[in-house]
Order: structure tokens, then sequence, then C-alpha cells
């Protein structure tokens, strides 16, 4: 307990230090987004127009950046992330909540299959070293070498394209209204399969690799020897020996990809279009939209903490040695 | 003597396949009887290891047995070669029949797993009737067995010092009451009190539950204060094999002899300690003739010609043999 209690004290320091960095980063880009405008209309915009606009968007108090800072945590622990640039006036937190479910559907899916899948794989591989797994380890490896959105380019070129079952962009059918219904489901999930495919395939062969690997080492170990001598099943010797132990360090890397969820694929994103989070960071770098991209990063950041907490706790509930007596 | 529950007939193992395989194990003869404690000795490469996992079945690859045959005989019923057993009879027979403690006290047991699941759920899979109330019940005798508190049963191995540990370990092995209990050093990882303890529990238990012992260390003075009868190896073959007080009072091998010369005693006159010169035999190219010859002091004419075969040497020792030209053997050996 006083261990979590720790952790809990670290994560929160750790918060903060994010949170600050989260404050000034963004005001150290140069430019701000009433120049954007600007430079997106070509200039065709009036002096009286560009000042109405920076008293929109609040830069027009020449605040200094120590007030500015004092500003943002007043309302951060309001729930109140300020007022998106790019889609003013939505609020960022409504941004936020509507790109959310896309990423956390699409890559949260893939990275749990991706682990599972891997996971098992590699249990098998490792286990029965010279098997047809083994034998697609290099083209795994190889595979697993490519740049995500690299792999997304070829896939759209080689699925994508006019009248083929697979979209090239967007996260639904342009006109669709989000819903639960028989029209928008269908159409989501085949929107998905193309990143979903491509995020599997470059991410499942890295904890396919590591598994085998740790079963590898692990199967050499005395204890593995002495649960054979002792006449256990294969499976049981396979599983609650070999495999129990060797899960563990995957466990920890799992619960850490798990905050890059949020985050972590926007290039997949990118590519593909696809409504998620890492496609708004993405539009909002280019438009400068400081709020919304202090929400983003907000999100990632906490995100990350989270799933670090989680890697801890993870820990402590599968190796006994970590935990401390009393 | 009693009557044989494991004999080893000319057992073979190899690591590796084909020209390039080293013969780790070279025909090897070696009987134990029902309830003793037969000791196997000799340096470190000399293939008593391998002897051990090669009988059991548990040799990782590249080991390979390559010939021989390892007959056991059970309580009641029909003797059965252990080599030839299908995968579930093997299962069947492993710990229930043959267990083993091994080398490494600190490693045997299942870092993640309590004591009481590892020492469960082999009783679990050699009974499946069992109740899970008895199986918890015979947990806690045999932690009372070898003198740990049954509350350790909740316990995590890294929770243990080693010393416990390994009477965790001895507590395992003697679960499903098995005739033969091969033991593969299982006190080198100890100090030397607790070394101490362990051996004294394991002579007594013996004593109480009449399983025999194939112990197996390089510590030869060990062995003869516990074993019955002691065989020693040299390259992968039995040179020596005797009971054990004869074994200490008169080596005939001198290989034997070295070995005895390597430790000194602690009561009686004093023995200079001289060890043996040289290193042991390279598996890949062994010596022609007896393997021992370039080390031994007393090497002649036929030593790096012929091999000499293991057989009662030619005064009139009950149950010794050896295998050495110094000690042709009183009559041709029957093969």
């Amino acid at each position: 307990m006083k261990f979590l209690l720790q952790r809990i004290a670290f994560y929160l320091f750790t918060a903060w230090a994010a949170i600050t960095l989260n404050f000034f980063i963004p005001r150290m880009i140069p430019g701000d987004p009433v120049q954007a405008l600007i430079s997106r209309n070509q200039g065709r915009i009036s002096a009286d127009a560009i000042q109405s606009l920076r008293v929109l968007f609040g830069l027009d108090k020449n605040q200094s950046l120590a007030e500015q800072y004092v500003d943002y945590w007043t309302q951060l622990l309001h729930g109140d992330l300020g007022l998106s640039f790019t889609f003013f006036p939505t609020p960022v937190s409504t941004v936020i909540g509507d790109s959310l479910p896309w990423t956390v559907g699409l890559v949260g899916i893939t990275t749990i299959v991706s682990f599972l899948l891997g996971t098992a794989l590699g249990v098998g591989a490792g286990w029965r070293r010279g098997s047809w797994i083994d034998a697609l380890l290099p083209a795994t490896t190889f595979l697993s070498s490519i740049p995500y959105f690299w792999l997304g380019l070829v896939a759209i070129a080689l699925f994508a394209g006019p009248g083929s079952f697979f979209p090239s962009s967007g996260g639904y059918e342009p006109g669709l209204v989000p819903a639960f219904d028989q029209y928008f489901i269908p159409s989501a999930i085949r929107h998905s399969i193309l990143p979903a495919a491509t995020i599997l395939v470059s991410s499942m062969s890295g904890w396919l690799l590591s598994m085998r690997n740790m079963m590898v080492t692990v199967s050499s170990e005395d204890y593995i020897t002495v649960a054979h001598a002792k006449g256990l099943s294969e499976r049981r010797v396979a599983l609650s020996y070999a495999a129990r132990n060797a899960l563990l360090p995957n466990v920890s890397g799992f619960a850490l990809s798990l905050g890059f969820i949020v985050g972590g694929t926007l290039l997949v994103e990118i590519v593909f279009s696809y409504p998620g989070l890492g496609f708004q960071l993405f539009q909002a770098v280019g438009y400068k939209d400081y709020p919304l991209m202090q929400g983003i990063f907000l999100i990632i950041t906490i995100s990350v903490l989270v799933a670090n907490l989680i890697a801890d706790v993870a820990y402590l509930l599968l190796d006994p040695r970590t935990r401390k007596s009393g | 003597m009693s009557e044989p529950v494991l004999e080893v007939r000319k057992l073979r193992v190899d690591y590796g396949l084909g020209d390039e395989a080293v013969h780790a194990v070279r025909d090897v003869d070696l009987t134990l009887h029902r309830g003793e404690v037969l000791g196997l000795a000799g340096e470190s490469g000399s293939g008593k290891s391998t002897l051990a996992y090669g009988l059991t079945r548990l040799l990782p690859p590249p080991g390979v047995v390559s010939g021989g045959q390892v007959v056991y005989h059970p309580l009641d019923g029909l003797p059965v070669d252990v080599l030839t057993l299908t995968p579930a009879k093997l299962r069947q027979f492993r710990w229930a029949e043959t267990s083993i403690v091994f080398q490494g006290a600190m490693n045997s047991l299942n870092p993640v797993h309590r004591v009481s699941t590892q020492l469960l759920d082999v009783i679990k899979a050699h009974e499946p009737r069992s109740t899970a109330a008895g199986r918890l019940a015979r947990a806690r005798e045999l932690l009372r067995l070898v003198g740990i508190s049954a509350d350790r049963l909740d316990s995590y191995p890294h929770q243990l010092s080693g010393g416990m540990r390994q009477r965790v370990m001895i507590a395992m092995a003697l679960a499903l009451e098995p005739q033969v209990v091969i033991m593969d050093e299982p006190t080198t990882a100890l100090d030397v009190v607790m070394q101490r303890q362990i051996l004294g529990q394991l002579a007594e238990l013996r004593q109480r539950l009449g399983f025999a012992v194939l112990f197996i260390t390089h510590d030869l003075s060990l062995l003869v204060e516990f074993s019955d009868r002691i065989a020693i190896m040299y390259g992968g073959r039995i040179v020596e094999e005797a009971p054990a007080v004869e074994l200490y009072r008169r080596a005939l091998h001198p290989y034997t002899d070295g070995l005895l010369h390597s430790f000194p005693a602690l009561r009686g006159p004093r023995r200079e300690l001289t060890g043996i010169p040289g290193s042991p035999p390279d598996l890949r190219a062994m010596p022609s003739g007896c393997a021992f010859h370039p080390r031994c002091p007393k090497a002649f004419g036929p030593c790096d010609k012929e091999l000499p075969p293991l057989g009662p040497p030619g005064d009139d020792r009950p149950g010794r043999a050896v295998a050495c030209w110094l000690h042709p053997a009183a009559e041709p050996v029957p093969r």
C-alpha cells in the first residue's frame, strides 16, 4: 500500500511537470493563430478583421506568461480546456470528446488484439522451437521494421481506390450520421479495416518476438526441468510454468503501450485521414491551435501516466517477488 | 543384498548426432538396489549428471540417449524399460516412481507460484482422484517431514532461504512416495552446516520410508559417510564400484585413490594431499586404452592400448568391481 501511494505521488509530480511543459512548448512555436489565419486567406483580411480576431481569440490582453500560466491552471482545474481556434467556437473538450472514441476504438482494439495474438503465437513459437511459427519470424521482423505510415501508404496504393471495398480515408461514409445503427456501424468497421490491419501487422511481431525469446530463456530454467520431471502435463508446464514467467516483461510493455493508444499512431491517422485524436493534433499544429494542442497533449500525458500506474500494479499482481512484505 | 530397483544397462548418452557426437556416457552399467544409497562420484565433466538426466529422459537437446536400457522394477508388476515408455506412460512414471532433487536449490521452484501450488499440482497430476483437502493434508505432512512449519505453504520461493528451498524440494520429491530418488548434487549450493542438517534428515527419512537414493556429487568425502556403495565415474565410464567403507579403506583404481587423497581426513594419521595431476579428458578426443592413463602415476604396458573391462578384481572381494589393468579381472567378465 505504501508503495502504491509512493508511486501515485510520483505520478502526480510527473503530471504537474508534463502539464507545465504542455503550457510552455506551444507558446514557443513562432507565430500565432491569427497569423495562421491570415496566411490561410493569403493576406486578404482587413486590419479590422485581424483586430477582431485577436479579441475573439483572447490574444489582445497582453498577459505575461506567468499570468497566463496561472489562468491556465485555474481553467484546467475547472475542467475547462478553452475554445478551439480551428473549430471556433467549439470547446476543446468537445473536439477531444468527438475524436477520442475513434482513436480508442481503432488503436485500442488493435493494440489489445495485437498483444494477445502476438503473445499467444510467441508462446507457441518459444515452446516448440523450429515449428512453422519460427519460419514466420523473419517475415514478421521485416514487417515490424517498416514504419506504420509507410505500410499505410502501401496499403492504400494496393487495396484502396475507386470501386474498391476498402475506402482510403475517413472514419465512415460521408453523409452518414454517427449513430449506433445498421448503416453507420458497418461503414465504420469497413473504414477501420485497413488502418487496423496496418497497425496490427507492424506491431504484432514485436510482441511475438519478445514473447518467443522470453519463452526460450525461461525454458532453460531449472524449474522447467523440475516441472517436466514431476510428470506434469505438457500444457501445464508450458502455460503455468514457462509462459507465466515469460509473460512478465511483456505485460509491463503492454501496459505502457496502452498509454500510447491515444497519441501513438498519429501517422496512421494522418495517412488514412482517420477522424481520431492524432489527426486532430496534426490539424491543431497546422493552425497553431494552442488550446486544442494543449488539450490533446494533456490527454496523452494523463493516459501515459495512468498506463504506467497500471503497469506497476500489474507487475505487483503478477510477480510476487516485487511485493513488499507486510 | 536386496533385489534391484533400477538397472542401467550399457547406457550411452551422446551430445549431438553423427560423427560430431560427443560421447558423454559410455556403456555404463549400474544397479541400484531397493532401499540403498548408491553414490556416484567423479570430476566435473565425467558424465555423472548426464547419466542422471539420461536415465530419466530429461536430457535437454542436443543430448541423446543412443543406446542401452534403463530397467525399472516396480514394487508390484513387471519390470519396464524407461527408455521405451510412451510419453503418457513416461509422465506417469516420473515422480511417482523416480523423483529427482536437482542441483540448483535456488532455481528449482517456480518463482511466481506459492509452495503449496507446486506441491499440490504434482499430487493432483498423478492422483487425479484425490480430494483437495486430502492433498493439502499431504502437503502439510510433507513439510513437517522435512522440518518446515506448515504455514510456509503460503510462502513464495523468494521468501524462503536456500536451505528451506532445498528441503521443500526434498519434500516434493517424496510427495508420491517414489521407490527411487535421484539427487544431483543436492547440497552443493548450501553451506556446510545446512548440508549436514539436510543429509542427516535425508538419512532419517530413508530409514523411515525405505526409498533408494542415487546420490550424485563430486564430493567423495560426503559419499564415504552417507552412502552404502560408491561408483566412481571417469570420462563417461564407471571405473570402480565398491561398498563405501572398502572403497575408502583401499581404493583399487589409481583415480579413486587420487580422489581420496584430494581431501584431508579429520581424524587418524595425516595423509599427504596430492590431488590428481592433469585435467579431465577432452570428451571429443579421448585417449586410447584406459582414459585415465595420461594422468595415471602407475600406467604401464597395456594401459594406452586396451580398454580395461569393469569386473571383479583378482583378489576375493565380494561386491567390488574395477576397470584397471593393475587389477585384471579374475575371470573374463561375461558381457
